[in-house]
C-alpha cells in the first residue's frame, strides 16, 4: 500500500524522460545559438545553424508531446504551502510557453530572412512568413528576448529544484529524476 | 535592271541599320530580373542581381543577325543576407575588386518553334569562360517583349566559391541562373546604356 502511493508520488517515466531530452537540449541549444551568432560566415557556421534549428524543432516537436502527455496525466499533488504551489505552477506554465515560443520564434524568424528549415536535412518545413528583411531582423530580437526570459526562468526553476533537494531536504526534485520507483 | 540590282544591293546593305519596328533591342531594366538559386545546407535559396546592362537585338523575323552582350556587376548581388553579400565580393567567391563584371555575350540563337528559342553563348565570370545555352521564351505585347529563361552552370567550373567554401555539402556547385528580360522596340541604336568596363 505504501508502495503504490510512492508510485503515483513520482511523474511518468514519459514525463520524465521528455523533460530531461528537452532540458539536455536546451542546455546545448542555448550556448550554441550564441556561439554560432558570433562566428564570421564560414561552411562551419552554416552547418552549426543547421544543426541548431534542427534541435530546435525537436524541441518544439517534444514540447508539444509533453504538453499532450501533460494535459492528460496530471503530475503527482503538492505538499507544500500555497504561495509555493501558485509560483511553481506558474513558472512551469511559463516554460511550457518558453519551450515552446522560442523554437517557434526561430522557425519564424528563418522563414522571415529566407532561409528554410529542412529538419535533418529530409524534411522541409514549410516558411510560416514570406521573405521579409526587417521582420527578421525583429523576429531575431523576439527569439534572442524569449531566450533570455528562459534562461531566467530555468535558473528559478533550477534554484527551487535545489532549494527542495538541500534545504528542504523533500522528494520533489527525486520524483522528476530517472531512478527506481522505490 | 542594272540600276534595281543596284537599289536592291544598297538595301540589303542597309538593312541591319535600317531597325524594323520589330527589333527589340532597349533593355527595361526596371522591369527586368537577373535571380539565381542554389541549395545551402540542402535549403533552396534565392538571390538576385541588382545591376545589369545588356546590348540587345531580336528580331523573331532575322533571327540571324540577333545578338545579346549582357553586363553584370557582381557586387550588385543581393543573397539576402548582409554578411554574404560581403563576404561574396572577397577572393574566396568573385573577387569582385579584380573582376568586377560578369558578361554573356551570344553567340547563336536557333528558333524551337512558337515563341521558343535556344541561345547559346560565352559566359564569362571571374576570368573563366564557358559556354552556356538556355531556352528562351519570347513574348511580345505591342512595341515591349519580355524573355523569359533559364540555364544551369556549375560555380566551382568558374572557381566561385573555393578554399573552405569547395566543400559541396554546405554550398552546392549547382546554380541555376533565371532571368527575365524587358525590352522595347525602338528604332535607335541597339546599345543600351552598357556599364563602364573597369580595367583590373
Ligand atoms: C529550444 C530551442 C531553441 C533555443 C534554446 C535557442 C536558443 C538560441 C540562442 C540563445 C540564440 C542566440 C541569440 C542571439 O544572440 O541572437 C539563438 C540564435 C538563433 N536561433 Fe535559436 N534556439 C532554439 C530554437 C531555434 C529554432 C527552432 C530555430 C529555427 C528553426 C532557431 C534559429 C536560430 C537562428 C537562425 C539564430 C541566429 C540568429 C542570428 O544569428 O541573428 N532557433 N538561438
Amino acid at each position: 500500500m505504501e508502495d503504490l502511493l510512492k508510485m503515483t508520488a513520482r511523474y511518468t517515466t514519459t514525463a520524465i524522460v521528455l523533460h530531461w531530452l528537452i532540458a539536455l537540449l536546451i542546455f546545448v541549444l542555448f550556448p550554441l545559438g550564441l556561439y554560432m551568432h558570433g562566428l564570421k560566415l564560414s561552411p562551419a557556421k552554416l552547418h552549426l545553424y543547421s544543426y541548431h534549428k534542427w534541435a530546435g524543432i525537436t524541441v518544439l516537436l517534444l514540447a508539444i508531446l509533453r504538453l499532450a502527455w501533460r494535459t492528460t496525466h496530471r503530475p503527482p499533488a503538492l505538499l507544500m504551502p500555497r504561495w509555493q504551489q501558485t509560483a511553481s505552477s506558474a513558472v512551469h506554465a511559463l516554460l511550457y510557453l518558453l519551450i515552446m515560443a522560442v523554437p517557434l520564434s526561430g522557425w519564424l524568424m528563418s522563414s522571415a530572412k529566407g532561409v528554410q528549415t529542412v529538419w535533418f536535412g529530409v524534411l522541409p518545413l514549410p516558411d510560416l512568413l514570406d521573405k521579409d528583411k526587417a521582420l527578421g531582423l525583429l523576429l531575431g530580437v523576439v527569439h534572442e528576448t524569449l531566450n533570455y526570459t528562459l534562461l531566467a526562468l530555468v535558473i528559478i526553476h533550477i534554484a527551487a529544484a535545489l532549494k527542495h533537494r538541500f534545504i528542504d531536504k523533500d522528494d520533489v526534485l527525486a520524483r522528476m529524476l530517472p531512478g527506481k520507483r522505490s | 535592271m542594272n540600276l534595281l540590282k543596284k537599289i536592291i544591293a544598297l538595301a540589303l546593305l542597309l538593312s541591319p541599320f535600317l531597325a524594323s519596328a520589330t527589333e527589340y533591342n532597349q533593355l527595361q531594366q526596371a522591369q527586368s530580373t537577373l535571380t539565381f538559386g542554389y541549395k545551402q545546407m540542402g535549403v533552396p535559396m534565392e538571390g538576385k542581381f541588382g545591376q545589369f546592362a545588356a546590348q540587345l537585338s531580336f528580331d523573331p523575323a532575322k533571327l540571324a543577325g540577333a545578338r545579346a552582350h549582357i553586363d553584370v556587376a557582381l557586387a550588385s548581388i543581393d543573397t539576402g543576407s548582409q554578411d554574404a553579400n560581403e563576404s561574396i565580393a572577397g577572393k574566396l567567391w568573385f573577387n569582385t575588386r579584380l573582376y568586377p563584371l560578369g558578361s554573356f555575350v551570344s553567340t547563336g540563337i536557333k528558333a524551337l518553334g512558337g515563341n521558343r528559342y535556344q541561345i547559346t553563348g560565352k559566359l564569362t565570370l571571374k576570368g573563366q569562360t564557358r559556354e552556356v545555352s538556355a531556352p528562351v521564351t519570347f513574348k511580345t505585347d505591342g512595341n515591349q517583349g519580355s524573355f523569359d529563361g533559364s540555364f544551369n552552370i556549375k560555380r566551382l567550373d568558374y572557381g566561385i566559391g573555393i578554399g573552405e567554401w569547395t566543400d559541396l555539402d554546405t554550398v552546392a556547385d549547382d546554380v541555376q541562373i533565371r532571368f527575365h528580360f524587358t525590352v522595347l522596340a525602338a528604332p535607335a541604336s541597339p546599345l543600351s546604356n552598357p556599364l563602364p568596363r573597369k580595367k583590373p
